[in-house]
Order: structure tokens, then sequence, then C-alpha cells
């Protein structure tokens, strides 16, 4: 199958491959699977006070576009609010990549990662405020 | 003995409706159905009966290779039960299992530059196996219990696991024609 040039261009220079110290308070981690495909993806958001994310980091063992789709969620992140990040659908993903219909569950991967990566920096900002937690 | 195209897989072999099966009969019954239905058998039939003979051929196989890969029998069982593996959709799985998919795909990743690739994809390999033994044993219980649930993640577990070795297979092959 032929990839689109955008999902080459992040498969072959794949953007803010890494981990973060998943204990950091303001560092949430989403992990997420395929068992179609035995995708494995890890994305991680590191938040600043501002509620900003400052910086994101992922890994993913998958197919082309599976690793295209994570290293995108980075880049659209990246200086965006939870809130906003929390609008992010899997649509814009695969049309940002022009990913074939067969692929699109790579781009639900993605948005299923990020939409883990904000409950996990919830759970940890509401422990460290519980007065805050409804 | 007819071949009834709208019986279900077990029906056609003569199985019980069960995780382990008849090996045995599987073949044997595969072997009779197959000679039941082939072309040289239907070289004067009507056009209808070619046709049907066609079908029946494909329902067959479809369901001797469903059947016969332990795996595929899981997750037939469960469909069979209206289970629904949404193996495209639902992304959620436990965190530790997660976790240990990354490992034994790090692991596997850094098999090629390893000091003995052999050794260490033989080793891989085993491990992932034995992860499959007890993913298989524990789905079969569970289903035997009609604890559909678990029997529905463990399928679910059992499809990485099934992943990860072929990645290994496909990376002894790729040793073997380097050298």
């Amino acid at each position: 199958m032929a990839y689109s040039d955008k999902v080459l261009d992040h498969y072959e220079n794949p953007r803010n491959v890494g981990t973060m110290d998943k204990d950091d308070p303001n560092v949430g981690t989403g992990m997420v699977g395929a068992p179609a495909c035995g995708d494995v993806m890890r994305l991680q958001i590191k938040v600043n006070d501002d509620g900003i994310i400052e910086d994101a980091k992922f890994k993913t063992y998958g197919c082309g576009s599976a690793i295209a789709s994570s290293s995108l969620v980075t880049e659209m992140v990246k200086g965006k609010t939870i809130d906003e990040v929390e609008q992010i659908r899997n649509k814009d993903i695969a049309d940002e990549l022009a990913l074939p219909p067969v692929k699109i569950h790579c781009s639900v991967l993605a948005e299923d990662a990020i939409a883990a990566a904000i409950a996990d920096i919830k759970a940890k900002q509401s422990d460290k405020n519980p007065e805050k937690v409804a | 003995m007819q071949v009834d195209l709208s019986s279900n897989y077990f029906e056609l072999f003569a199985l019980q409706e069960k995780f382990e099966i008849d090996e045995v009969q599987l073949v044997r019954r595969f072997r009779e159905l197959q000679r039941m239905t082939h072309p040289d058998k239907f070289a004067s039939a009507s056009d209808a009966e070619k046709r049907w003979s066609v079908q029946a051929a494909a329902h067959i196989n479809s369901a001797e290779q469903t059947l016969s890969k332990p795996l595929s029998r899981a997750i037939y069982l469960l469909q069979r039960r209206d289970v629904d593996l949404a193996v495209e959709t639902d992304t959620r799985m436990a965190p530790e299992f997660l976790m240990m998919q990354m490992e034994l795909r790090e692991s596997i990743e850094s098999l090629e530059t390893a000091a003995d690739p052999y050794t260490a994809a033989q080793a891989a390999r085993k491990e992932v196996d034995q992860h499959i033994e007890q993913t298989s044993e524990a789905f079969r219980i569970s289903f035997q219990l009609e604890e559909l649930s678990t029997a529905r993640e463990k399928a679910r577990e059992w499809q990485f696991l099934d992943k990860l070795l072929a990645e290994i297979r496909d990376t002894e092959e790729r040793l073997d024609s380097d050298y």
C-alpha cells in the first residue's frame, strides 16, 4: 500500500520520540493498543502550571500510519491547553495524514492515546488538589 | 451425507462447540467434505450444482482454517456468543499488559543488533510462546466457565502475542537470509 507523503515524512523523521518520567506530577501518560494489528502506543504530555502542554513525547510500535499518527499528535498538542487538546478527533489526524480507510484505526489509536494521557494528568492533578474535585 | 451450507463450523465438522477440539476428527471430516465437494465430482452436473459445489468448498475451507488454529477458533467461539472483540475500535487494554508489550517489542527490536541474534531470537520466541500458552489456557478456562468478558480480554491479548510471534519469525527469516 502506498503511504502519503505526510505519513512517510513522519515515519522517516518521527518528531518527539522518547520517554518522560511517568511519576512526574506534571506528566500525563497514555498507553493504548490495537489488537487488530498488535500496535502499542505510548503518549506522554507535560503540562505546566498554566495548564499548557509544553512538551509531548511518544513511543509507538506499529505500522507507518500508527507511527505517523502519534508523531503528528505530539506536534498538534504542544502549546495547547488540555481543553483544546480534548477537541482533537481521529478525523483531524486521518485527514491531515491522508490515511486510507484501512488505516483509520491508527488515528483512532492516537485519539485514544490523547484521552488516556489527559485522564492520567487529570487524576494526578486532582490528587494534588483534592479540594478542587467536585 | 449432505453438506449443509447454513450449518456453523462446528456442526459442519461434527464437533462439540468448545475450545478443545478433536483434531483427528477435524482432519478426517475435512477430507471427507473435500471429497464430497470436489469439482471432479461435478464435471457432468448442472450449472446450479457446480455453483453449489464451489460455494460449499469455500465454506469448508474457511471453516477448516478457522477451527484448526487455536486463536481463530477462540475468536469464532466468541463471535458465536455475539461477543465482539472490536479489534480496531476498542484500544483500552490493561496497563500492565501494554507495558509488557512495549518491553517485548523493545527486546524484539534490538534482536538484530544483539551479540548473538539467533540465541536472542530463540529466547524471545520462547518467552512469547509461554505467554501464549498462559493466555490460551486462561481463555479456555474462562470460556468454559462462561466468563465471557474475561474470555474476550484474553482473546484480545492473544492477538497481540500472535503478532509478536509473527514479528519474531520475520526477524529470524531476515537473519537467515543475511547469512
